[in-house]
């Protein structure tokens, strides 16, 4: 082929590259460099101080036996530490409950705004308020409104008698990771429920009306007809704010700082880095964070068989 | 297999008022075309009769029975939808019986009359195919199955053939027409803006404009008694040729109307003489587009093939017999016979 292919197509492709250099470049800058960087430092022995007389230590970060003497010895490392897996399993869990409330909510509030009715562009801007909010500011308002003495939520459900004394809500281990939740939740539904929203509207109005003549009940279209049509949109939204949620750090830095209950692999990672200076450590987790992230993510994606090419539409 | 009445039927929007007041019995087994120009309310009168649509006004009976507030499922009613409307996610067959689980048929019966109607229009093979791997043609031909398993008492259609290419618009309309021989009993609504369907498919037309109903008969009554000039103006291809000023007035009406088939051509003689613009050959026939002194211009078809040169000076003389007379306001003067 390549003897035969045209002038033309040559030019074609010379432009092709051309137009592509700025974003492989920025992409190189911006993600591929620091990220090679940081896979680097999790095999050195690097510190904040001492970042140029990095020296390679190969897997000690991640895994080390050390021998006490006869018989004797312990791991140390990444690998096996508790509190490290302990943030793993918090961010596997906030991202599973949180990602899925968000879809159920989502849905919903995208199928009610796809309906026809009186005030609806209103309705649709008013719903992305919580998402146009800085989530550093809206993770503030929300440990606000959770104080336990001052709190608008205590006072409200002392005054309901649901509850008999103030809760520490960001406070309690038994509270912290739902407060988490609830203000992540209230703050991606909009996002959730504007690419539902997309899908629904893709979806061909005329076979609503087929549905009727054929005397399908609402719940059964829905069911049959509407879930089907919209499941992709509704993956690739999962997709985006499980990848979101699975970096979890802002609002659990504000509203949680220093809680074992709430700690995900980003917070982790950053009290290494910066805090305990063990930047070479933090760099490991940096990495392993990555690589959970791209396993979820790609075993998601080929799970659902996802579209992403758009072959099937 | 039932009638179809439509009494004092009406349709408003709120204040706006689109359908006025209409009267139409239609007969079993009968294929009635609604035909008019876009926004006549054509599509809103069949979408009503299918119960998509609130009747604000009037009843409508179907096999005598009142179907106003009807669930669209128990009218006993088809629709073959304009945009074909197949659920995209589903093949050929679950297409055509979903509509038929939803009516709790038991899986031999479902199969039995999706193969039925798949013989009928030749699609079999296609049973297994997901709507986006069929053809325009091969869509409509299911979306007409789907409504045939469904076994109707009433076949609605809302312009069918739009989509399709123009040579495949007439093999359908073929299909379509010999589906109304072997569905008997079958009442068929078939709404279309196309003047030729409507001729070629028609046992009765009617005619809306504007939200009412101008006339209603046989395709060969309106062509030769439209009751009005926009009946005549819009049955009939090529269009009948609407002339005002002199020629209106001497007969006492405002517009005088004559097809270009009506009207004799000659070199040497005529009761009209004018200067040709404008030929269109199309092989069987020759449409002579003539600017007439004193009448305005003229549109006259000659059978065959006519040598006639732009510009050359032609006569034409009216069949008499054929003339229609209007007033201002489209109605028609009673016929005059010019001897």
């Amino acid at each position: 082929m390549g003897k035969s292919r045209s002038l033309l197509s040559r030019t074609r492709t010379r432009s092709a590259w051309l137009v592509l250099l700025p974003m492989l470049v920025t992409l190189f800058v911006v993600a591929a460099w620091p990220l090679g960087r940081t896979i680097w430092f999790s095999f050195t022995d690097a510190s904040l101080d001492l970042m140029a007389d990095a020296q390679f230590v190969g897997i000690r970060n991640y895994l080390e036996y050390v021998k006490f003497g006869d018989e004797d010895g312990q791991y140390y490392g990444l690998l096996a530490d508790a509190r490290w897996w302990r943030s793993v399993w918090n961010t596997i869990y906030f991202a599973v409950v949180s990602v899925s409330f968000e879809t159920l909510f989502g849905l919903v509030i995208a199928l009610v705004l796809n309906q026809q009715f009186r005030g609806r562009g209103l309705v649709r801007a008013a719903v992305l308020i919580p998402w146009a909010i800085p989530t550093i500011v809206s993770a503030k308002m929300w440990a606000w409104m959770m104080h336990d003495q001052f709190g608008i939520l205590n006072d409200m459900f002392q005054r309901l008698g649901l509850i008999s004394e103030p809760v520490a809500w960001t406070a309690s281990p038994d509270t912290a990771m739902i407060a988490v939740m609830i203000v992540d939740i209230w703050k991606t539904t909009p996002f959730m429920a504007l690419l539902i929203l997309a899908g629904l509207q893709m979806v061909p109005q005329d076979i609503y009306e087929a549905a009727k003549l054929d005397g399908v009940p609402a719940f059964r279209t829905f069911r049959r007809v509407t879930l089907p049509l919209i499941l992709p949109a509704i993956l690739v939204a999962v997709v985006f704010r499980t990848l979101d949620a699975l970096r979890v750090f802002d609002i659990i830095y504000v509203l949680t700082p220093n809680t074992d209950a709430t700690r995900t692999m980003s917070v982790y990672a950053r009290e290494n880095l910066f805090d305990y200076d063990q930047f070479a450590y933090g760099s490991a987790a940096s990495t392993l964070l990555f690589l959970v992230i791209a396993v979820i993510t790609i075993t998601f994606i080929m799970a659902t068989r996802m579209d992403l090419e758009g072959k099937r539409s | 297999m039932a009638k179809v009445e439509l009494v004092n039927v009406s349709k408003s929007y709120g204040d706006v008022e689109v359908l006025h007041d209409i009267n139409l019995a239609l007969e079993e087994g009968e294929f009635v075309v609604f035909v008019g120009p876009s926004g006549c309310g054509k599509s809103t009168l069949l979408r009503m009769i299918a119960g998509l649509e609130d009747i604000t006004g009037g009843e409508l009976l179907i096999g005598g029975e009142p179907m106003n507030d009807v669930l669209p499922a128990k009218r006993g009613i088809s629709m073959v939808f304009q945009s074909y409307a197949l659920y995209p996610h589903m093949t050929v067959f679950e297409n055509m019986a979903f509509g038929l689980e939803q009516a709790k048929l038991s899986k031999p019966e479902i199969r039995e009359r999706v193969n039925k109607a798949a013989t009928m229009l030749q699609i079999e093979p296609l049973l297994d195919r997901k709507p986006k791997q069929l053809s325009g043609g091969q869509r409509q031909r299911v979306a007409i199955g789907r409504a045939i398993t469904r076994d109707p008492r009433v076949f609605l259609f809302d312009e069918p053939l739009s989509n399709l290419d123009a040579a495949l618009r007439v093999d359908t309309r073929l299909e379509i027409a010999s589906l109304h021989e072997r569905l008997t009993g079958t009442t068929m609504i078939y709404v279309t803006h196309d003047q030729v369907e409507a001729m070629t498919l028609a046992d009765r037309i009617v005619v809306l404009n504007g939200g009412v109903i101008e006339q209603v008969g046989t395709p060969m009554d309106l062509y030769e008694n439209p009751a009005s000039q926009f009946v005549a103006g819009f049955i009939g291809s090529p269009k009948m040729n609407l002339l005002t000023g002199p020629v209106a007035e001497n007969e006492g009406a405002a517009t005088y109307g004559i097809r270009p088939e009506h009207i004799r051509f000659s070199r040497d003689e005529g009761l009209w003489i004018g200067r040709v613009v404008l030929t269109e050959r199309l092989g069987s026939d020759t449409f002579v587009h003539v600017k007439t002194e004193g009448v305005g211009m003229v549109n006259v078809r000659i059978e065959g093939r006519a040598d006639i040169e732009q510009g050359e000076t032609v006569h034409l003389t009216p069949d008499a017999r054929s003339v229609h007379l209007f007033y201002a306001d489209g109605t028609p003067l009673s016929r005059k016979f010019m001897q």
